[in-house]
């Protein structure tokens, strides 16, 4: 059975290239592009994993991350986080906000490959 | 010539006895022991300078020309002393309890301060003491005579007397009258000095009548035998003259200066009023007793002619008595200094406080009024007065020719100075007598007097025409001088008297029904009327364990308790008392108010010790001078109070500053954490896809294009930011060069719209404009208003979603030029209205590619051209109002 990742992302050709390499290794990707209704998307069937992105319409990927870890069932969801504004305070709010693993826009494809393999793995434990 | 040289040797001793005495009296005050020097005795002999010498030689004269008419003078004061010693008490009390320094600051206090008051009572005293300190004069000089009239030809020498005399008087005065400024204008020496010239006047009638009597009368019951036998016991008593001369004698006490000036402001306590009410009556029972037989053995025995008011001195002198005549000499010779020196001293208080000082502050250069120069100016101006009173008096002597006329001029100047009575009296038992009351009664009864009594008693023609006085000025018979109304037969004094008094008395009550006193005129009114409950009970002002204490009390309250206690029992020590405290001392008060005064002020220190020590309240003078300095404490703390506030104001700038600064600073993390999201997106994308046809195996052309194409477009985005970037940063620094060009606003929202359509190929926006009003010409950057009008017209083309999207461009000229863009799309919510010309903000994300700085540039751009831009609210759809001036030119100047 393929593995379940959910990106959450507003730019419509962030999504595209992200679903490219990812269904590629054979990974069932889906899309949510809407902020607000995130949380509500997560509660429904969970995900092996997640693909946060910070600036999104409506709600922010840390807020919507720090719902999702204040929720019983998600709270040991691996989350990989992506910001384009790549200030160390950026990943400080996201580390406090609970994420598992953080990267910098724009990344290389391999290395994000290898992120979500090793945060579906559990080898990863909340560091990138 | 021996006699005369003895004469004058006797008076030089005298007078060195006299400077000992005023002297060691002021060296004892100094050393704080005044209880003796204030003693109810010395306070009652004081009183006797009312016997000056024309009382003293003129008595006997008086009681050969008019019997016994003569007691009427003694028994005025008598009956005042006696019967009216209440109206005494509360003078005595007002004056201690309001400062008084003389009859013109009682009545100037009395009615609100008053300058003008106290310039008229003060011409009023001078007026009328003055031909009094001439007859002082004149009886010395009468006195030298006697005794020179072996030596030299009458009035040789007459004038030299008179000046030497008033030199010596004005000398002595100066020296013991201003030795320091005591607000409370006591004159130890001086006072001392007359209680010791009072016993020797008594001592020397004692002793001419005991020899008179007993000596040439041949005892008592033959003296008696003699009065009887002699005219003077016939005399008949006219009953109404009498109680006239009675009253107006009273009145004078009460009123002269000189009296005032013992009685009231040399006066040391209330009580002294009691010994003064029976021993003073006894003083003037024993000055008269001998007075009659004196006058009748006097006619007897003296050749005819003689001068009768100078048998006090020719009889023991034509008897071989020349011991008794010097001591006689002695007693006339006491009683003219006596007088001459207090009305001195009471004459420059008033010509001082209220002629002198007024002028001289009014006039002197404002710098100029630190204390110790006002001090000094004062002490000046009294030395000044007292010489020019005692000259003046000197003049009038030499003009006057010294001869009869100045016999009764006593009776006159009394008149003149009992008009002050009715303001006197009206002051301080009625509370509705008012100023204008006062000045209206003082007036009239001056004016009355000066032309019923004073100007005629110079004889007729000299400064009243003679028809004037016989037939009544422009021949009004009612108006004659000495028959006002037409009432005469009536003795002149008596007749100017009654005129006078009436008219004053009725004019002050009149005008003061009739007037409303000023608020300071109640309020003194009040304090003068009730003096008996405002003031604090008498306290003596001598020393006293309980005012120690109270000045402790004091004094710990503004020194703090250690330093005070220190203080005082540092100055217990150096006085060798035993207990920790200090006899109140005048030099330790001195040295307390000083340091006091380092706390609070000087005139304030010498207020608070002054009401603890003299039982006092505090003078209106006072009161001003705390007020002062209260103000210059109020305008120190007022101006530090202004150099906290600019500090405040300052601190509160920094703080704007910094909260400013801070402020721009989170906006710049903001701007570039925007910017770096703006520019990280596409390249993210970029290389992402670029990876990903680099890496991958097997990829479609189809996806090949595709990618590519995402590739291109996300250059192309980033470049269209970067230049919109530089664009912004240009426009907000300012550097931006304006093209200025005259041009048509139709043929620019052409272009602009032209642009806008290239811009975007998807688009069908509809764009509805006015192409007559779009004629209008302008003269600004045509190529920087088309990039804001393509802005725009982008996106309404990107924003609006109506199902058929419409954009009106309308123009209303004028100056200013405004250009409207509303589309029919649902507009800008009124929350988003406020951001949308701010970097960065986007109404609705991404969904048209842009970095949402469109309309941060189109503000600048505006802005730049002397313009505004502005979201229109309330259009249906979303709105955009531009404003520009039609001449960029015009609007630049």
């Amino acid at each position: 059975m393929s593995k379940h990742v959910l990106l959450i992302e507003d730019e419509p050709n962030i999504i595209e290239a992200i679903s490219f390499i990812l269904s590629r290794e054979g990974l069932k990707v889906e899309t949510h592009s809407d902020g607000t209704t995130a949380n509500a998307r997560l509660r429904g069937a969970r995900p092996d994993l997640v693909i946060l992105d910070v600036m999104l319409p409506g709600k922010s990927g840390y807020d919507i991350l720090r719902d999702l870890r204040a929720e019983a069932g998600l709270a040991d969801l691996p989350v990989l986080m992506l910001t384009a504004r790549g200030q160390t305070r950026d990943r400080e709010m996201a580390e406090r906000a609970g994420v598992s693993a953080f990267m910098t826009k724009p990344f290389s494809n391999s290395e994000m490959l290898d992120t979500v393999r090793a945060l579906m793995d559990g080898a990863l434990n909340g560091d990138a | 010539m021996t006699m005369l040289n003895t004469l004058v040797a006797v008076c030089l001793a005298y007078a060195v006895f006299l400077f000992a005495v005023a002297f060691a009296a002021e060296r004892v005050a100094l050393r704080g022991q005044v209880r003796w020097l204030r003693s109810p005795a010395v306070y009652t002999l004081s009183l006797s300078i009312y016997c000056t010498a024309w009382t003293f030689y003129g008595a006997v004269g008086s009681a050969v020309r008019t019997g016994f008419e003569y007691l009427t003078i003694y028994l005025g004061p008598s009956l005042v002393l006696v019967g009216w010693w209440w109206i005494l008490r509360k003078l005595v009390r007002i004056g201690r309890s309001q400062r008084i320094t003389s009859v013109a600051d009682l009545i100037s206090s009395r009615y609100g301060k008053s300058n003008l008051l106290a310039v008229g009572v003060t011409i009023l005293a001078v007026v009328g003491t003055t031909p009094y300190i001439a007859l002082q004069l004149q009886s010395v000089t009468l006195s030298f005579e006697v005794f020179s009239a072996e030596d030299l030809a009458p009035g040789e020498e007459k004038g030299h007397t008179a000046l030497w005399v008033a030199a010596g008087l004005a000398l002595f005065t100066v020296i013991f009258g201003t030795r320091n400024l005591d607000a409370n204008e006591r004159h130890n020496g001086v006072v001392m000095a007359i209680a010791v010239e009072a016993v020797v006047k008594l001592a020397a009638l004692l002793a001419v009548g005991v020899f008179v009597v007993w000596g040439l009368g041949g005892g008592l019951s033959a003296t008696l035998a003699r009065i009887d036998a002699s005219a003077l016991g016939r005399w008949e008593i006219d009953g109404g003259r009498w109680a006239g001369l009675m009253l107006l004698s009273a009145a004078a006490f009460l009123c002269l200066p000189r009296i005032f000036q013992v009685l009231v402001v040399e006066n040391d306590h209330e009580t002294h009023l009691r010994t003064a009410s029976w021993a003073f009556p006894l003083y003037l029972g024993l000055m008269s007793l001998f007075v009659v037989p004196i006058a009748v053995i006097g006619l007897d025995l003296m050749p005819a002619g003689s001068n009768p008011d100078l048998f006090v001195l020719t009889l023991p002198l034509s008897q071989g008595q020349d011991g008794l005549a010097v001591l006689s000499f002695l007693g006339g010779f006491s009683s003219a200094t006596s007088m001459v020196i207090v009305a001195a001293i009471a004459l420059s208080t008033m010509v001082s406080n209220h002629v002198v000082m007024p002028l001289w502050l009014r006039l002197a250069e404002p710098g100029a009024k630190v204390s110790g120069d006002v001090r000094s100016v004062v002490l000046l101006a009294r030395r000044l007065s007292i010489i020019g009173v005692v000259m003046l008096g000197y003049l009038y002597y030499r003009l006057s020719g010294g001869g009869e006329a100045l016999a009764t001029i006593g009776l006159v100047s009394f008149v003149g100075m009992a008009q002050v009575l009715p303001a006197m009296l009206g002051g301080i038992f009625w509370r509705g007598a008012s100023k204008l009351g006062a000045f209206t009664g003082l007036t009239l009864g001056f004016g009355c007097w000066g032309y019923t009594l004073f100007l005629p008693s110079f004889g007729a023609g000299v400064f009243l025409p003679e028809p004037w006085v016989t037939g009544g000025p422009f021949g009004l018979g009612w108006l004659r001088p000495q028959a006002l109304f037409g009432i005469e037969g009536l003795d002149p004094l008596l007749h100017a008297f009654f005129w006078s008094m009436t008219l004053n008395t009725g004019g002050f009550i009149l005008a003061s029904l009739a007037s409303f006193p000023q608020p300071l005129e109640r309020l003194q009114g009040a304090q003068f009327v009730n003096v008996f409950e405002h003031s604090p009970s008498p306290r003596s002002w001598t020393g006293g364990v309980a005012q120690t204490e109270d000045l402790m009390i004091m004094a710990q309250r503004i020194l703090g308790a250690r330093d005070a206690q220190a203080l005082f029992e540092r100055e217990a020590r150096r006085q060798g008392a035993r207990g920790p405290l200090p006899e109140p001392t005048p030099d330790f008060l001195e040295m307390l108010e000083r340091e006091l005064a380092g706390s609070v002020g000087a005139a304030t220190a010498h207020a608070m010790v002054g009401q603890i020590v003299g039982g006092m309240s505090v003078s209106v003078e006072d009161l001003m001078a705390v007020a002062d300095e209260t103000a210059q404490m109020m305008e120190y703390s007022a101006r530090l109070e202004a150099q906290s506030q600019e500090l405040a104001r300052t601190a509160g700038q920094l703080r704007e500053v910094n909260a400013k600064l801070t402020r721009l600073s989170v906006q710049k993390d903001a701007f570039l954490s925007q910017i770096s999201h703006e520019l990280r997106t596409p390249m993210t994308s970029i290389r992402a896809f670029s990876e990903i046809l680099r890496d991958t195996d097997g990829l479609s052309a189809g996806q090949q294009t595709k990618y590519a194409s995402i590739i291109h477009d996300e250059a192309i985005r980033l470049t269209r930011l970067l230049d919109d970037l530089l664009d912004l940063s240009v426009l907000e620094n300012g550097q931006v060069n304006l093209n200025l060009r005259e041009g048509v606003l139709a043929h620019v929202l052409d272009r602009a719209a032209a642009a806008a359509a290239a811009d975007d190929a998807g688009a069908r926006l509809l764009i509805r404009r006015d192409p007559v009003a779009e004629r209008v010409r302008l003269h600004t950057d045509l190529d920087r208003l088309s990039q804001v009008f393509i802005n725009l017209i982008a996106n309404a083309r990107k924003y609006c979603d109506a199902a058929q999207p419409r954009l009106d461009i309308r123009v209303t000229p004028g100056v200013p030029l405004i250009i409207d863009f509303i589309d029919n799309g649902s507009g800008i919510s009124p929350e988003a209205q406020d951001m949308i010309f701010e970097k960065f903000s986007r109404v609705s994300d991404q969904k048209a590619g842009g970095a949402g700085l469109g309309l941060a540039i189109c503000r600048q751009i505006v802005t730049r051209l002397g313009g505004e831009i502005a979201y229109l609210p309330g259009q249906g759809g979303a709105a955009f109002r531009v404003v520009l001036p039609a001449d960029l030119a015009l609007a630049a100047q």
